[in-house]
């Protein structure tokens, strides 16, 4: 518990004692660090600020559900409301087209503070007294970050496209990836959009966003040599080292031979995977509260580690996707439902425990 | 506990802090293996700055693919040991190969960086340089360099093993090991394995994640020398926990 506590608190001393950035879209954390959000404000406090600038971050798909796209979207979205450049690129064969389905931010923002921040405080649990001063620790350093029109991160109405004028004007790239058999001229864009954020060591200017889609698909016709897929992605980790920027690379791992993919996740910075949840898994039903309301899971693989050799331990790493209100994207931590003695099933390694199982004599 | 070795770790390797021979690896292979769960690249930079802090006559040649320099920098700077000014003193060559990429199946590439690694370690010779390391991070990525021609990447590290026999440098290399644990023939891991003097393998705990404990180290000696001159394989398993500063090394359910 102590050397969380630490590692919260000198995460913070960090974060208040660097004046805010001017550009809105920035934030600054430990070991030199530059982040910029991910779009998903729950997403932003697991990872501990947001994406890295100059990190790699690769979702690995699930096959069934298109969770991933809830990713890149608000992540693509975020970008375009703090202007910042974004090159997408993608295995449709107008990729443009996709800019249409980018949701839209929330315009107010106080009701929704209120009412989810201070939930954990009206619980008042005696047994949550002690973790409700880290919380609120915690709480205070993203507060910081909210005065202002221009907030870090925003909430993403999901049933709002974004306005136009987020999409004109803008510097915007769009490839489409299906006919490329040769991945020279993905590679070629990249390097192209990569000179607009040198990384020298004076102030930033402006950050870039690149979110590639479903890298691997087997539509694409360069699927079959994966080495020159591994080779770009190669190439695309050293040029990001050395650019103020955040790559999201989706890629759906079925379609790979496992070796392949652990090269892919090795490669990867900030490792996340989405997974569908079955609808009427009664299973599941009993053993999680709010089964009904999810939409998929997402687990966090490997969180980014640039100028440090510290690796992030989270307290938990499988988060629940739900749509609240059915138009905002939130993550959380899964939560057990209650065991049910009188069923006789519980969960997991406490059934050697409970004797509620056992209808017969105790057994000594 | 130990009043030779500085830590556990330091113990399993044979690195001794004082004494008549403070770097004790010379003419050996290390293999790190480690796998997505956990890294083990805190297991290099121990050694990059366990081989840049003792007699001043030791060099390391640094094959750095997977992170630039200022990133080694901050890291190292933080456990004690200043990379910049090893760089200045010429008692670190860092190869930056982050983008280089060996057309055409890798052979004339890789034939290449190992004629440039020859050279030098022959001309640090000359100069009476008594230990040279050579550290790469890291190989699988040494492969997609290569185009996925790994027998030629097999080819480059028996080479560089030619040198730790001719010249006594110290051979470390870092590997992903689950990438080949699902392949059937992997040669390359298979032949570094037993190439190898000292593996050393992280892996998670099998409870699943901790903050009091990040993982698990596995350490085969294969040639220790205990006091009589015989030879003996010897096994080490120990936890560890990795700080800014350093890493904590402790024996399985104890934090001592």
């Amino acid at each position: 518990m102590a050397t969380s506590k630490s590692r919260t608190s000198s995460f913070s001393r960090n974060l208040t004692a660097v004046p805010s950035s001017n550009t809105p879209g920035l934030k600054y954390g430990p070991n030199g660090t530059i982040f910029i959000s991910s779009g998903i404000p729950d997403l932003d406090k697991i990872l501990g600020g947001g994406f890295a600038l100059g990190s790699l971050v690769m979702v690995m798909e699930d096959a069934e559900a298109p969770h991933h796209m809830l990713l890149l979207r608000n992540f693509m979205s975020q970008g375009l409301v703090h202007k910042q450049p974004l090159l997408y690129a993608s295995p449709s064969k107008d990729p443009k087209g996709f800019l249409g389905t980018l949701p839209s931010p929330r315009p107010c923002k106080d009701d929704k503070d209120k009412s989810r921040d201070h939930d954990p405080e009206q619980e008042g649990l005696r047994i949550a007294w002690q973790y409700k001063k880290y919380f609120a620790e915690h709480q205070q350093t993203f507060d910081n970050t909210r005065d202002g029109k221009h907030e870090y991160c925003n909430d993403f109405d999901l049933r709002k496209p974004l306005e136009r004028h987020f999409l004109s004007g803008q510097h915007i790239d769009c490839v489409s990836i299906l006919h490329n058999s040769d991945l020279g001229a993905l590679r070629d864009r990249c390097a192209t959009f990569f000179t607009q954020f040198p990384r020298n060591d004076g102030s930033i200017t402006s950050a870039g966003r690149i979110a590639i889609q479903s890298f691997c698909a087997p539509q694409c016709e360069y699927s079959n040599v994966e080495w020159d897929m591994l080779s770009f992605i190669r190439s695309l980790r050293s040029m990001i080292r050395s650019s103020n920027a955040v790559a999201v690379v989706t890629f759906p791992p079925s379609l790979l031979l496992p070796s392949v993919s652990k090269r892919w996740q090795h490669m990867a910075d900030t490792l996340l995977s989405v997974r569908a949840i079955p609808d009427e898994d009664k299973e599941l039903a009993n053993l999680l509260t709010g089964y009904q309301d999810m939409v998929g899971l997402l687990n966090v693989h490997k969180v980014a580690r640039i100028n440090t050799q510290v690796p992030v331990i989270l307290d938990a790493t499988t988060f629940s996707i739900k749509l609240q209100k059915r138009r905002f994207l939130v993550l959380e931590c899964l939560n057990q439902a209650p065991i049910d003695g009188a069923s006789g099933n519980s969960y997991g390694t406490s059934a050697s425990c409970s004797a509620s199982s056992r209808t017969g004599t105790l057994e000594f | 506990m130990n009043q030779r070795a500085s830590n556990l770790l330091d113990e399993a390797l044979g690195l001794v802090d004082e004494g008549t021979n403070p770097w004790t690896l010379s003419g050996r292979v290390l293999l790190i293996e480690d796998c997505v769960e956990t890294s083990a690249t805190f297991l290099l930079h121990h050694l990059l700055k366990r081989a840049l802090s003792t007699l001043s006559s030791n060099v390391v040649v640094f094959l750095a693919l997977s992170q630039p320099f200022s990133h080694y920098d901050r890291v190292l700077r933080k456990l004690g040991c200043n990379l910049a000014a090893q760089k200045e003193n010429n008692r670190l060559l860092f190869l930056d190969m982050l983008s280089s990429e060996f057309p055409d199946g890798g052979e004339s590439g890789l034939v290449a960086l190992y004629g440039k690694i020859e050279k030098v370690v022959s001309a640090l010779i000359e100069e009476n340089k008594k230990s040279i390391t050579i550290i790469i991070d890291d190989l699988s990525l040494l492969e997609v360099a290569a185009n996925g021609a790994s027998n030629h990447v097999l080819d480059f590290l028996h080479y560089c093993h030619t040198l730790t026999s001719v010249f006594g440098c110290t051979l470390v290399a870092l590997n992903h090991e689950d990438i080949y644990s699902s392949m059937e023939k992997p040669a390359l891991i298979l032949h570094l394995e037993y190439l190898a003097d000292i593996l050393m393998k992280t892996e998670p705990l099998a409870t699943g994640l901790a903050t009091d404990v990040h993982g698990q180290l596995t350490v085969l000696n294969k040639e220790t020398w205990d006091g009589q001159g015989r030879s003996r394989n010897r096994i080490f398993n120990f936890h560890f926990r990795i700080k800014e500063n350093g890493v904590e090394y402790f024996s399985p359910g104890s934090r001592a």
